[in-house]
């Protein structure tokens, strides 16, 4: 607090640049997820053609339809170009020099079915990232399916969640136990042409996860996935398909990491929703990939496409987003809202530090009348990182009395890093209510002497700060992560205030 | 307990105070008046650590120990306690939280274990009752949307839960109703104990009429030019300042 007696004294520049040398950065955070479990890993040979699509769609032991799924994809693949419009210094990425399977479980042959068959050393990995596979030491009410590179280790719950007809596993599963209805959505949101790194995932996608929940049922459990990568050297191809039938309801919660390692990592993952109608689906990421070393070496890229379908009448889904980690962050969450009164909503906090790129928002794009969404993004950037927000509202012609209402905050905690808002509105639809809001603001050198002499210490009062600033999206995860996540924020942001 | 020596400050590179000399006992209560630009908000920032003051000269001990040498949150685990003349807001932020976060700090430091959240706001519920502070403020954020005399009662509330040893309030009395003055001032004479020592920053003499100062002095360009008993303050009220610049 300085008293006006004094500021006048102090001309402005002075002031700024004191307040500049105070909320500075002096980054080094440790990353807690950093270590590499020593296990046994089948990886194919580095490089991608045809053969290795044929030999990943044989390792998983799968059917003609989805072969060609993928040959069709990862042609479509090599007459594309990496995409430029990104506020992002991609790196080119040199296709050939990953390997795109890499297969922990592979010393027991068909893949382990009982806790007893698991590696200890997987267990030991998932007991240390706090996602324990004994379903007696689980996170209340939560099922995990808990994926290591290209495979999943365990799902957790199937046989409680298979007595009311849910289905939860991994989507290799699926394709063998339910192919019908794989086949019927996969690619139904996010077709292989959609984009580049679609049409990669397309090809070459490994493990993730397969929800179906049936007519009317409300999934009674939190489900998760645990994505981790381990291997070195590899890309990890999530594909996520999740659908939610007439009436029924899903929270889902998807969590990451993985080891720090001086090269990039790719994460290219594609995740597909479809909501019935009156039927509800809430999708939450806490993303905390190895972001890099402090400075900007090594780190995940993650480019990822998410989008639900809104297919039915007066159907809703979420997505809220806790993003901390990744070198580089590429990911819009999408809604397609189609369906007469559907509603969407996309609450995001995205945390850049040292040399984090994030570029990162979503589309709403409002096909039928009375649709509506909301989109709430709050971006906190400290070091040199950079982190845009890039939004697209669309309203069709068709869409009368559609309503968006939109909130773009941004909090700089250095003079180093940078924050742009990159706000895109389309509407044809003249009865269409489309509202923008947008602000910038640094971190307040007064906010934070007020928690110090309070006897706050430092560290403590910039995660208390930044935890008020993304509380509106906090709020939204389910109550166990919304208190890692308010964890992972403070911790994520050690050290850029000195 | 508190002893300023030859204390000069700068901000911005510009001195402010230019030698202060001043001690405190247990029990005292001194009041600090002068002009604004005197340098009284400036003593204020500098004793409880503001970044954007620098010390250049003189020492401070606070109950034998060096207070210069001590982080702002150090300082206020050792007792000492600004009530802000412009309390900041932080949106998100409830009061629980902060108080929680603010008093587990002070624990910690004295080697205690942190308080249970059910003792915690039986605390805060006794506590708030001492300033007349509703309820529904310590749900909200802290001072947001709080009225210019509630953030003043907040301040004095954070005071009961904090149970500092030397106070210093920065023009509580700014912006106060009669009837807010007397609720903040009864809040903080009920607050003291024998051993409570606060520096009162003050321009008007309505707020000492509460407090009762053992000692007035008057700052001047960064200096202390007069000292005097309660008697000086009233003499201030009718008189103002010039008489005593042109001693």
């Amino acid at each position: 607090m300085i008293n006006n007696d004094d500021i006048e004294q102090r001309t402005a520049a002075q002031e700024a640049e004191e307040s500049n040398a105070y909320v500075r950065s002096v980054v080094d955070k440790t990353y807690e997820y950093g270590f590499t479990t020593d296990v046994e890993t089948e990886v194919i040979d580095r490089g991608l053609t045809e053969d290795t699509v044929r030999l990943i769609s044989q390792k998983k032991g799968e059917p003609d339809w989805l072969l060609e799924f993928r040959l069709k994809s990862f042609r479509y693949w090599q007459t594309q170009e990496q995409p430029t419009w990104g506020h992002l210094q991609l790196p080119d990425i040199d296709y050939q020099a990953i390997s795109y399977y890499a297969d922990p479980t592979a010393k027991k042959k068909s893949g382990p079915k009982s806790l007893e068959e698991i590696d200890p050393e997987l267990m030991k990995t998932f007991d240390k990232l706090g996602i324990p596979l004994e379903e007696r030491l689980a996170l209340s009410g939560t099922a995990v399916d808990a994926v290591m590179d290209s495979v999943s280790v365990k799902t957790t719950f199937r046989e409680k969640l298979a007595e009311q007809g849910i289905i939860f596993c991994s989507i290799s599963e699926a394709v063998r136990q339910h192919p019908e209805l794989v086949r019927k959505y996969l690619g139904s949101v996010v077709p292989y042409r959609d984009n580049f790194f679609a049409a990669l995932n397309s090809a070459v996608f490994s493990d993730g996860s397969f929800v179906y929940i049936p007519k009317g049922v409300r999934c009674p459990m939190e489900l998760s996935t645990y994505f981790r990568i381990n291997a070195q050297g590899t890309g990890q191809f999530e594909r996520t398909l999740i659908v939610c039938d007439e009436d029924a309801y899903v929270s889902y919660l998807e969590g990451c990491t993985a080891p720090m390692r001086d090269e990039n990592q790719l994460h290219a993952a594609i995740v597909e929703i479809v909501v019935e109608a009156r039927a509800e689906v809430k999708y939450s990421t806490v993303q905390n990939w190895y972001p890099g070393d402090k400075d900007g070496r090594g780190g995940v890229l993650n480019l990822v496409t998410k989008r639900g379908l809104l297919r039915g009448q007066d159907s809703k889904l979420s997505w809220t987003q806790v993003e901390t980690g990744s070198a580089i962050t590429w990911k819009y969450p999408s809604c397609v809202l189609a369906g007469e009164g559907s509603q969407a909503e996309f609450y995001s906090v995205a945390v850049t530090n040292n040399h984090q790129q994030a570029d990162t928002g979503t589309k709403m794009i409002h096909l039928a009348p009375r649709t509506r969404s909301t989109i709430i993004s709050k971006g906190i950037s400290a070091g040199h990182s950079q982190n845009s927000y890039r939004g697209l509202v669309r309203v069709a012609a068709k869409a009368e009395g559609a309503r968006n209402y939109s909130s773009c905050d941004s909090l700089l905690l250095s003079s180093t890093c940078g924050a742009h808002t990159f706000p895109y509105m389309d509407v044809e639809n003249p009865t269409a209510v489309v509202e923008h809001e947008a602000t910038t603001s640094k971190i307040s050198e007064d906010q934070l002497f007020y928690c110090q002499q309070r006897g706050i210490p430092q560290e403590e009062a910039v995660g208390l700060i930044v935890n008020g600033y993304a509380k509106d999206v906090l709020q939204k995860l389910p109550m166990e992560f919304a208190v890692e996540a308010q964890k992972l924020l403070s911790v994520s942001l050690e050290g850029t205030v000195g | 307990m508190l002893e300023i020596k030859n204390l000069h400050a700068t901000v911005g590179g510009k001195e402010i105070l230019k030698g202060i000399d001043l001690t405190i006992k247990p029990g005292e209560i001194h009041a600090l008046m002068g002009q604004n630009g005197a340098g009284k908000s400036t003593l204020s920032n500098v004793l409880v650590g503001h970044p954007a003051y620098t010390v250049t000269e003189g020492s401070v001990l606070f109950n034998g120990k060096d207070l210069l040498a001590m982080s702002p949150d150090e300082r206020s685990h050792e007792g000492l306690f600004l009530s802000f003349q412009q309390p900041v807001e932080i949106p998100g932020v409830s009061m629980v939280n902060f108080m929680r976060a603010a008093l587990n700090a002070k624990r910690k430091y004295q080697g205690q274990e942190p308080l249970d959240a059910t003792a915690f706001l039986k605390l805060m519920r006794e506590r708030r009752k001492i300033v007349e502070l509703d309820g529904k403020l310590a749900n909200r954020s802290v001072n947001e949307g709080f009225s210019g005399g509630e953030k003043k009662r907040n301040e004095i509330f954070q005071m009961a839960m904090l149970e500092p040893t030397m106070c210093i309030l920065d023009e509580t009395d700014s912006g106060l109703d009669v009837d807010a003055l007397r609720i903040v001032a009864e809040g903080f004479n009920k607050l003291r104990t024998p051993e409570t020592a606060a520096i009162v920053i003050t321009h008007y003499q309505r707020l000492l009429d509460y407090l009762k100062p053992d000692f007035v002095h008057v700052l001047l360009g960064g200096r202390i030019v007069k000292t005097g008993g309660p008697e000086l303050a009233m003499e201030i009220e009718q008189r103002g300042f010039d008489w005593i610049k042109n001693e």
